[in-house]
């Protein structure tokens, strides 16, 4: 009544902004591409490395022409590592953004939560600091670019073994989280297949700050080192109160340790620490350096594995793009791209990488996994250097 | 191993117990279940750090310092929380669910001012001495835990054993309403409660950072649940039932990871908790919670 005035005026505009939008569409478009990274909680760190990384190689390929003329648009939502929200996250940026794919989330955790609503609509959903198995036999859209701790633990075991001449570890770890659970269980594998004795198996949960009833009992097991399924900070405390009730031992853990938080709290403590990553600052290919001195100039700090990864990521699949033809349905275009991923070979900074397709399950080709080699690394003077 | 593993408990236990401390002291007197001390405590550690880091202050007056800070922030959430719903004579639930507000907003506030990282204290200012005695070693962090969560409880126990104050505490937990009409003055004791305690947990806080040197805004939540765990068990509002229930539960879980396996140091602590409370469901100092249920 009193607003019919204002329906005509109101129309004429959105007719105007839909000419606008559909006008810009037929020269170039933005292709939106959905973030899920863990920006607040106690996994912030990862998810904020991992969007830094992201947003990296998004300005860096968008600097250099886009995608065919497209640009590259990153819509990056918080999932605060947590299950429920890595869920919400997916559907809003699948139904409401209408994004293309979706990196993340950070978590393995929320990945096994969150990536079946990505199958489920047919997004491509790619990992970039998944390890844990099992991710990519969750449906065909899965991808990722993290190597699996099975292809990167082992190689890391047998170059300590034979560095230290290992005959026994004890092994700790976090059993609470999927991440660190599912490195024990390959640690646990590699020992024995690699013939190495475990003289005991200790535990501990997220938050839990003391360690030493658990060294402690290490410590009268005299093992040769301490196989450690944990993250870098846990990590790094239980070196720290390991030295503190006078024990030597070397320690030999997974990409968890790559970080520099610890040597940040650790400090020389942490040295003789052997670690597999398929990230090292000291791997000085010029991809590598490359995104080194671009991250640092860009953010002021030094980046990490998961900034690393996240980095390469984005640059797949802007490759796997280059090769789809945009047509203006969205759906389709999911689809193409999902299909033109397999196929990408990059040089990136984490090395040459290839997809890998994941075993199939119950007869059906799954997601696809990282086929990369793995960078061995031992501590010297509180940091990283290549183990020969 | 043994003697190593009873060193652990002792220094454990005394984190337990000296979060507990200030965690039961407001049961014991406003009744009510303040869920923000694990916020508080991680507070304490953040403050002793800036202290430490930007004025530069030696460690003995950066702990006093937090001890302030965090004592003034518990009376703040006491004056803008706490004491609108005593007002309004709100129901049980209401100050516990309030808290829990806080403890949510104080851990996002540090998250978003200092990052979800942990922090650490710079080098060289933790006493690095440790004492080894044939195959033990105990750290100097370690006795001063052990020595400041003694020292700490003897002077609360001693305040509300033996001084005019703490008889006037007592009869606040007693009877509010009969305290005020005493002439004592509840809502001025209520604040100086809420100041002792939460400066109280500040003390653990900085300990607990000087201890593991890994300060982060969630690490108030863990030491949460374990705190009601030893108030509940050593029954609540109880002083000495806080330092013993802290000490029990420290001595619980390093006992379960040394005898059963470290899978199980949760799940052995609070069996145990669980059966002490089928034997006396007060915990074992109740007398506060026999008088007013």
């Amino acid at each position: 009544m009193r607003f019919t005035p204002l329906v005509q005026p109101l129309k004429f505009i959105s007719a105007l902004l839909l000419g606008a939008t559909m006008a810009h569409a037929a020269l170039a478009a933005d292709v939106k591409l959905g973030l899920a990274a863990a920006l607040t909680g106690p996994a912030a760190k990862y998810g904020t490395a991992i969007k830094n990384g992201a947003t990296l190689a998004a300005d860096e390929i968008n600097a250099a022409g886009g995608v065919n003329g497209n640009k590259l648009v990153l819509v990056a939502e918080d999932e605060q590592g947590k299950k429920e929200e890595a869920i919400n996250v997916l559907k809003k940026l699948i139904f409401q953004d209408k994004v293309i794919a979706v990196v993340g989330p950070t978590l393995s955790n929320s990945a096994f939560a969150a990536d079946p609503i990505a199958n489920a609509s047919k997004v491509v959903v790619f990992g970039t600091s998944n390890t844990a198995d099992g991710i990519t036999a969750m449906g065909p859209f899965t991808f990722r670019n993290s190597v699996m701790e099975a292809d990167v633990l082992p190689v890391t075991v047998r170059a300590a073994v034979k560095h230290f001449g290992l005959k026994k570890v004890a092994v700790i770890y976090g059993n609470d989280d999927a991440f660190t659970k599912s490195g024990y269980d390959v640690f646990k594998a590699t020992l024995e297949q690699q013939k190495i004795a475990v003289t005991t198996t200790e535990a501990y949960a997220k938050g839990d700050i003391d360690f030493k009833a658990q060294l402690t009992k290490i410590k009268a097991s005299n093992p040769d080192a301490i196989v450690c399924s944990c993250l870098a900070e846990e990590a790094a405390n239980i070196i720290l109160q390991t030295r503190s009730l006078g024990m030597k031992q070397p320690f030999i853990g997974g990409n968890g340790l790559n970080s520099p938080k610890l040597f940040d709290i650790a400090k020389t403590a942490g040295d003789n620490t052997v670690m597999g990553s398929p990230w090292s600052a000291e791997n000085l290919t010029p991809a590598n350096k490359a995104f080194m001195a671009a991250y640092k100039a860009k953010f002021g700090s030094d980046p990490d594995q998961f900034a690393a990864q996240a980095f390469d990521a984005i640059h797949i699949i802007a490759t796997a793009l280059k090769s789809v033809k945009l047509s203006a349905a969205l759906d389709k275009d999911r689809i193409a791209l999902r299909d033109a991923l397999p196929a990408v070979k990059i040089d990136g900074a984490t090395g040459k990488f290839a997809f890998r397709a994941a075993p199939a399950v119950a007869g059906k080709q799954v997601g696809y996994d990282a086929q990369q080699d793995a960078t061995v690394s031992i501590a010297k003077d509180g940091k990283f250097i290549i183990l020969k | 191993m043994l003697e190593q593993q009873l060193i652990n408990a002792l220094s454990l236990g005394s984190v337990y117990a000296l979060f507990a401390l200030g965690f039961t002291l407001v049961f014991g007197v406003l009744g009510v279940i303040n869920l923000s001390h694990g916020a508080i405590f991680m507070l304490g550690s953040y403050a002793a750090l800036l202290l430490v880091d930007k004025l530069a202050l030696p460690l003995w007056l950066a702990m006093l310092g937090a001890m302030l800070i965090t004592g003034l922030i518990g009376l703040a959430v006491d004056y803008l929380v706490l004491k609108p719903l005593r007002a309004r004579n709100a129901p049980h639930l209401a100050p516990m669910i309030a808290t829990i507000g806080v403890a949510i907003m104080l851990t996002n506030i540090t998250q978003s001012l200092f990052g979800a990282e942990n922090r650490r204290f710079p080098q060289g200012i933790i006493p690095e001495d440790s004492m080894t005695l044939g195959n033990l070693h105990v750290t100097a962090v370690q006795v001063g835990i052990v020595v400041i969560a003694f020292v700490l409880m003897l002077v609360l126990l001693l305040t509300m054993r033996r001084t005019q104050l703490g008889r006037a505490l007592r009869a606040i937990a007693e009877s509010p309403k009969a305290a005020y009409l005493l002439g004592i003055n509840v809502e001025g004791l209520f604040y100086l409660t809420s100041f002792a305690a939460a400066a109280l947990g500040g003390a653990a806080g900085v300990l607990v950072g000087l201890s593991f040197n890994a300060i982060s805004p969630f690490m108030g939540q863990p030491m949460l649940h374990k705190g009601i765990a030893v108030i509940i068990l050593g029954g609540m509002g109880d002083i000495r039932g806080a330092m013993i229930g802290g000490l029990f539960l420290g001595f619980a879980e390093v006992m379960t990871v040394a005898y059963i396996s470290s899978d199980f140091r949760d799940a052995v602590a609070f069996g145990l908790l669980f059966l002490i409370l089928l034997v006396r469901p007060s915990g074992m100092f109740g007398k506060i919670l026999e008088r007013k249920a």
